[in-house]
Formats: C-alpha cells, structure tokens, sequence
C-alpha cells in the first residue's frame, strides 16, 4: 500500500520536475507542462500510470476547489459588487450564447434536443484552474481582459449548482435516475425539502465563518505554532467541501463561499498563504491527471471526428466570446486575450458529463468522445495562447497590460506596514489620513482583533514569512515600512525583502544607533531612530521654557537631526572597532556643538553698516 | 478706541535692538496685541481660521519687521500666501478686512539718506514696498505711510527710547482715530506725521 503510493509519489513529481521548467523555459507556462507531464506519463505516453488516473484526478479535483477557496478569498463582498455586472452581463451572455451555438450544432450532428442542450451547457464552461493560473503567470490579471475573464469564469463556477440541479428534467426517463443531489443526504426528499437544506447549508458556512472558523483561528494563532495555522487552514476547507458534499452540493462552490465570508478577516492572508503550496500542488496533479485521462485509442481510432471537435468548440467559444467582448467593449487586443484565454472547456464539464452518464442522458460512447475533447481543448489553450502572443499581438493593436487607473479594485496596496504596534499605527494613521491605504500584518492576534474593531484593515501573519510577504502583494508594492517591536525581527525582515523583492523601498524603524547600523548592514539606507524626533522635540519645547525664542530652538533642533543622521551614517563605518567608534564618536559630539554654538552666538547685527555703503564701517 | 493687531515677523528677535525697543513700547498700550508670527509658527505652518478670526476683531493692523533682503522676512510673506485668501481677504465675496487700516513699520540697516535714487540702495522705502501696498489695495484695506526706524546700527539706548515712545504716540492716535485720513496721506512717514502733530502741541 505504502509501496505503491511512494511509487506513484515519485512518478507524478519528478514529471512535475522534469517537465514543468522545461515547459516554462520553453515560454509555455507551467500548466501545459502538467499536461504534457501527464500525457508522457500516462497510458498513451510511457504507461507508467493506467487506469488509477481516474481516481488520482477525483483526488485532484481537490485542488480545484482550494483554487475556488483562494478566489473567493480575495473576493471581498463589496469588490464583488463592483464586478457584478461583469460577472452577471458578461458571464451569462458567454453562457447563453455559447450553449446556444453548440447545442445547436450536436443538434445538427444528430444529438437529441435534450443531449444537445445537456452538452452544448457543459461545453461552454471554461477551465478557471487553467485560466486563473495562465493569466496570473503572464502578469494580466489585473488588465481588463484579466477581470472579465475572472467575472465570466465566477459566473460560469456559480452557474453550476443550478446547472447540476436542472439537468434530471433533461433525462429521458426521469423515474428511473436520481435526482441532481447525486448521493448527498438530502437525495430522495421532497423538492421543497432539497431547497431547504441547501439553503440552510449556505447559511451555516456564512454563519460559521463568522461566528465559528474565526474565533477558532484566533485560538490557534494564539497557540503560536505555524504548522497548526495550516492544520487550521486545511480544516476550513475540507469541513465546507464535506458539509457541501453531504447536501449535495458543489465541493468548490461551498469553498468558494467560505472563502468570501472569509475575505474580510484579520486572517485572510494569512489563510492565502496557509493553502496555496497546497492549491499548487492539487492543481499540478490535476493537470497532470487530465494529461494522463487523454484516451489516445479513441483518438487514434477516429482522429478526424476528435481533431474536428475540438477545433469546432474552440472555434465557437472564440468566437462568441470575442461578440460579448465587444460588446462589453473590450479594445481589440485586450478582447482576444479575452476569447482566446477562454476557448477551452474547463475542468467542471468533466463533472457534468460524468453526471450525465449517470442521468442517460448521452450515450457513454460519446461522453468518452467528449471528455477527450475536454482534455484536449485544455491542452490546446497554452498553445494557443503562446501563438497568440508570438504571432497575433506583435502585429495588430498595442499591446495593453493596464488600463486607466480609475477603477483598479483588485490591485494590492502600494505600502505595506509590517508591525502594527504603536509605531506602526502611527505611520498607518498618517498615511490614511493622506488617503493612503496599506496592507497592515501583525503577528499578535490580541492586537490584530483590536485593532479591527477600531476600524483598521489589519491582517494575523508573520511578515517574516516569504510567503506571507507575497500573499500580502509584496511583489506588486512600492514601499515596505517595517515597524515591528523587537529589533531582530527587524532585521531579519529587511534582510528578507532585500532578497527577495528588491524592488521594495524599504523604510525601517530601529530602536537606537545600534539596531540602526545592523539596518543599515542589512543595506536598509531609510532608518528611524525612534528616540530621536520625539527626544528633540522635547528638548526644542525645554529650551522654549527656559526662554529660548521658540523659532531658533525649532531651527536648532531641525539642525541637530541633520547633523545626527550624517553622524550616524559616518559612525556605522566604525561600529565593529570599538576605538576608532568611540573616537569619532567624540569627535562627532564636539563638532555638531560647535556647529550649533556658532549658529546661536552669530551677532547679525555687526554687518548692519553693509546697507550704507560697501566700504568699511564707520568708526563705531 | 479701536483695536490694534501689532504683527511682529523677527526671525532673530532674541538679538533685536530696534524691534524690541519698539515692540516694548507698543506693548503698553491695552488695545495693543502683539502677534508674534515666528514664535507661533517656527514651522511657518500658519494656522489660517486662527489668523482669519484674529483679524476680524482689529480694525488696525500693523505689520512689523527689520528689512531683510529689501523685504519682510519670510513668515510674512507665508503668512500673506496663506492668509489673505481669494474669496475671504479679496475678490468676490473677499470682504472682511474692508477699510481696516494697515501699517508698516520697519526697521533698516540702511539710513534714510541711502534709501533714494542718489543713495546707496537707489529706491525709496515705499517703493521697495509696492508690493504690500497693492496687496493691502487689493484687500481693499487703507494703506498708511510707513514707520521707519532706519541707519538701526547708528543708534543708541537713548534713541531707540525715543523711537519707541514716537510709536506709541503713533498707535495711540490711531486706535483713537485721531486723524485726519486725507491729511495723513501727505507725508512720506508716518515718523513725519506723528512729529508734526506733536510740535503743533508744543506750539499751542
Ligand atoms: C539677513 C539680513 C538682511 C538684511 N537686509 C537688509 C536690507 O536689505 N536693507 C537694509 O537696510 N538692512 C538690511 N538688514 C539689516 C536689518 O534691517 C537690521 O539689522 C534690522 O532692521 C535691525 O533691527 P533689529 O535690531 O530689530 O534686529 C539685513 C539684516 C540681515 C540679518
């Protein structure tokens, strides 16, 4: 048992391994290396995998819905309603139209209406793994033809629980099958009933998200044991998948859902962080198992009927999507990013023509046929894309990765403030009152539950974690501000950021000259000593009291700073030889006095002779 | 008895002679209050609602400071920018420092005599003041001859003693509205003025 799954361990990574990177060396992204790992692997290919595959994809399937978990987790209810019509206009114009057209073309090849609408809905779905992951590694996400695709694949992945639901009224002989509720608890009851607890399900994991997962994550947070946060992590996601299987409803969907409700908390990326290794993962394996699932005897035996198919539906779903792109008006290269990115049939087809199977609504001959055509469409996508990049951009339009900064709402803030402690809240404060918003991670669950309810968009993480740095857009920032209490922790943040996101300005607070120079060894130039303006600012006020004209001590002390952060910056050359240190040191001291004295014993009023004459003074 | 709003802009008050002299003598006066920019605002962040509503209950503004540079010193000039808003100080609806009286009084290095086309420094004080005369026009408020205390580093205790009681018979005849506004625009200083009045005391 143990031998086996090692074994298969083995196999299904060092495809990954091998094929991936050359994939992408190749500039075909990541996912078509899957595929191809999974083709060379399979039946057709080397044939070290057989007919497990099928079981390994059901497995994957897993991975799909983590990647809706993680979408919805991004997905804040209000930027949800920004998108609606988005999602709603473009999404059900791409699913009515496209079910139209190739419904009606089986029907023409000799479908029964019912398999011909049943097929052409299935058909019209695109694969939102492969979409989601193709556009994020070409960087488009955030372009127009990235957020329509999101919002037309949200409709398609919403669409299908009504969908699943529906589909028994299209079985010929509708006694004899089961109902949409395919083995869940609730199947064999009253219709009423179904619509009852599937509405009570979508109500707990909205309510338990609230109520239940965090206060729980607060729990385990507390507990301060990174590997239980994943446990955590891994616990949401499979309790809504099972909760959503024993109704009866979509897996994904239900993950999608909690991600949503989800999306507002401290812990959102903390969560993003938790299960996206995991999400990679599932998703690899998918695509490998969708590779492997390539029924080569089928298309062998009829390559001609296969090979059109597929090229008919892409076709079709091209086509359709670029008239609702226009519609949408979507400019001409954006739109065929658009179409193109979308003309594959996505990973829920397999679902519904398995289901339909099951309801005898198409013969199993022609869901073989049709599932293989799935699998293909999947892998033609990469292909199509790189072509469409290479050949059909560089030639017509311009090429636009961004749009009109108006209305980015999904964009990551251009600041983060790591440490959200007083420091820290006071920068954020500041900046938000400037109406600059930042990404804010604190690592002290108490602090973080605080502060939300003082209204802050705080999130539970640890900033020195690279993934968690990702998961909250260090790649995407400008500014790092790195406000934490304890100084090491400093530093070993800035020593991360440096490596990884050297792109970053980083701003750090540092407790006195010394944590100042280990900043500075850490090549952090922009340092803030946190006794030094509030200490001079006391000391400007202190002079004020003891008559001091309160524009010369405020001059005095701006000058002073200065002169300090110049001594700073010459003293951190010396730090390691304590001599030399506490020569310059003194030397340091004695010139900003002087500097200083001559400022305030300055007698101005000498050179007063100078607006009479230019010649020396009168004898005075 | 009108009230006097007595502006002080001194970046380097601790080491005046001729502005404290002044500054001193002015302060006995109860419908004096002295306003001192730089102490207040030593990061010129002017707080402009404060300055607005300190405006409106003078009647008589004076703006006093040692030239520098052939001008006021700096705060002024921020304080003006900021202050002296379109819609509140002029233009359309900008009524609120109508009629007010404004006066220099400024302090040189330079003597009287340097200060004219033959002199060293070529133009006469009012004219180096343009400026603040067309902005004070502008704001619709009454502009009178400057007071001047020049030639500052010639000066002694006993003159500058006797500088600061000219001012303050100067603001005392103008809180009390004792002049006559046509008449006042014939002299070049306000010095001029104050003294002229004063030998027609001696002489009745
Ligand atoms: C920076 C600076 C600039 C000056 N510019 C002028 C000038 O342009 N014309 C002039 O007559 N005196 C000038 N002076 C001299 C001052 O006007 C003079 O020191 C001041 O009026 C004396 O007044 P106090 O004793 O109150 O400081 C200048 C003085 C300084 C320090």
């Amino acid at each position: 048992m143990i031998d086996t799954f090692l074994y298969q361990a083995l196999i299904y990574l060092a495809a990954a391994v091998i094929c991936v990177p050359v994939a992408k060396r190749l500039g075909m992204g990541s996912v078509l290396g899957y595929l191809a790992a999974g083709i060379v692997i399979g039946p057709s290919g080397l044939g070290f995998i057989g007919q497990e595959g099928r079981d390994i994809m059901h497995f994957a399937e897993f991975g799909v819905v983590m990647m809706l978990f993680l979408v919805g987790l991004e997905l804040e209810p209000a930027h949800f309603w920004n998108m609606r019509r988005r999602i709603v206009g473009l999404g059900g114009l791409q699913l009515a139209a496209t079910s139209c057209v190739l419904g009606s073309g089986l029907y023409a090849i000799g479908f029964n209406w019912q398999a011909a609408v049943a097929a052409g809905i299935a058909l019209s779905m695109s694969s939102t793994a492969m979409v989601l992951q193709n556009l994020k590694e070409k960087g488009l996400s955030t372009t127009a033809a990235g957020r329509s695709a999101f919002g037309v694949l949200l409709f398609q992945d919403i669409a299908v629980i009504p969908l699943l639901a529906l589909l028994p009224f299209l079985a010929l002989n509708r006694a004899s099958v089961p109902t949409a509720n395919h083995g869940g608890m609730s199947a064999g009851l009253p219709g009423w009933l179904q619509a009852c607890t599937v509405l009570c399900a979508i109500t707990a994991v909205v309510a338990m998200g609230r109520y239940v997962i965090v206060p729980l994550l607060r729990i385990v947070a507390r507990a301060g044991l990174r590997e239980l946060c994943v446990a955590g992590s891994l616990l949401i996601v499979i309790a809504t998948a099972c909760l959503m299987k024993l109704v009866g409803l979509s897996p994904a969907l239900g993950a999608f859902l909690a991600g949503v409700v989800l999306a507002n908390s401290e812990f959102r990326h903390e969560l993003e962080s938790d299960i996206e290794p995991f999400k990679g993962l599932l998703l690899g394996l998918f695509f490998i198992a969708v590779g492997a699932s390539i029924n080569s005897s089928l298309i062998a035996e009829r390559p001609l009927l296969e090979f059109g198919l597929v090229a008919a539906i892409i076709a079709a779903k091209a086509l359709v999507l670029a008239v609702a792109g226009r519609i949408f008006k979507l400019s001409f290269d954006q739109n065929s990013i658009f179409a193109v990115s979308l003309s594959q049939v996505g990973e829920f087809a397999f679902v519904l023509f398995a289901f339909m199977g099951t309801l005898g609504i198409l013969p199993g001959e022609w869901i073989d046929i049709l599932m293989a055509a799935t699998a293909l469409s999947m892998a033609v996508t990469p292909v199509l894309l790189l072509a469409q990049e290479c050949l059909i951009l560089p030639r017509f339009g311009t090429r636009q990765t961004d749009e009109r900064p108006g209305d980015r709402v999904d964009v990551t803030n251009a600041v983060i403030i790591a440490g959200f402690s007083a420091f820290g809240s006071t920068v954020g404060r500041f900046l938000r009152a400037n109406g600059v918003e930042a990404t804010i991670l604190d690592n002290d669950s108490d602090q973080v539950e605080l502060l939300r309810k003082m209204g802050f968009r705080v999130y539970y993480g640890d900033a020195t974690r690279l993934d968690m740095l990702h998961s909250a857009g260090a790649a995407d920032a400008a500014i790092l501000i790195i406000a934490i209490d304890d100084p090491a922790t400093n530093c070993t943040l800035a020593e991360i950021a440096r490596k990884h996101f050297p792109h970053l300005t980083v701003m750090s607070r540092a407790r006195n000259n010394f944590g100042a120079y280990a900043l500075m060894e850490n090549g952090v130039d922009l340092v803030y000593r946190e006794c030094l303006d509030a200490s001079v600012r006391l000391g400007i006020d202190a002079l004020v009291k003891l008559g001091f004209r309160r524009y010369s001590a405020t001059r005095a002390g701006q000058k002073f700073i200065i002169y300090d952060e110049a001594a700073l910056h010459k003293l951190a050359r010396h730090r390691h030889d304590e001599k030399a240190y506490i020569y310059t040191t003194r030397q340091e001291i004695q010139l900003q006095e002087e500097l200083l004295s001559n400022d305030r014993t300055a007698a101005h009023g000498i050179n007063d002779h100078a607006w009479e004459s230019d010649c020396c003074p009168r004898d005075q | 008895m009108e009230n006097i709003l007595l502006m002080l802009a001194h970046p380097r008050y601790e080491k005046s002679l001729s502005n404290k002299a002044l500054i001193e003598a002015a302060r006995q006066l109860p419908c004096v209050m002295v306003h001192d920019l730089y102490e207040l605002y030593p990061d010129f962040n002017i707080n402009v609602e404060h300055e607005h509503a300190l405006l409106l209950q003078h009647g008589i503004i004076i703006w006093q400071y040692p030239l520098y540079m052939y001008s006021p010193p700096a705060i002024l000039k921020q304080w003006m920018d900021l202050v002296l808003e379109h819609g509140w100080a002029h233009g359309a609806g900008g009524r609120n420092l109508e009629n007010k009286l404004l006066l220099n009084a400024v302090t040189t290095g330079g003597s009287g005599d340097s200060y004219g086309p033959q002199g060293f420094n070529r133009y006469r004080l009012e004219v180096l003041l343009r400026p603040l005369e067309q902005t004070a026009r502008l704001c619709r408020m009454v502009w009178l001859p400057v007071f001047t205390v020049q030639g500052t580093f010639l000066l002694g205790p006993e003159q500058l003693n006797r500088y600061g009681l000219l001012y303050r018979r100067a603001l005392q005849r103008l809180s009390m509205r004792d002049f006559d506004p046509a008449g006042i625009r014939n002299h070049a200083f306000l010095n001029e003025w104050i003294e002229s009045g004063e030998q027609r005391c001696a002489h009745d």
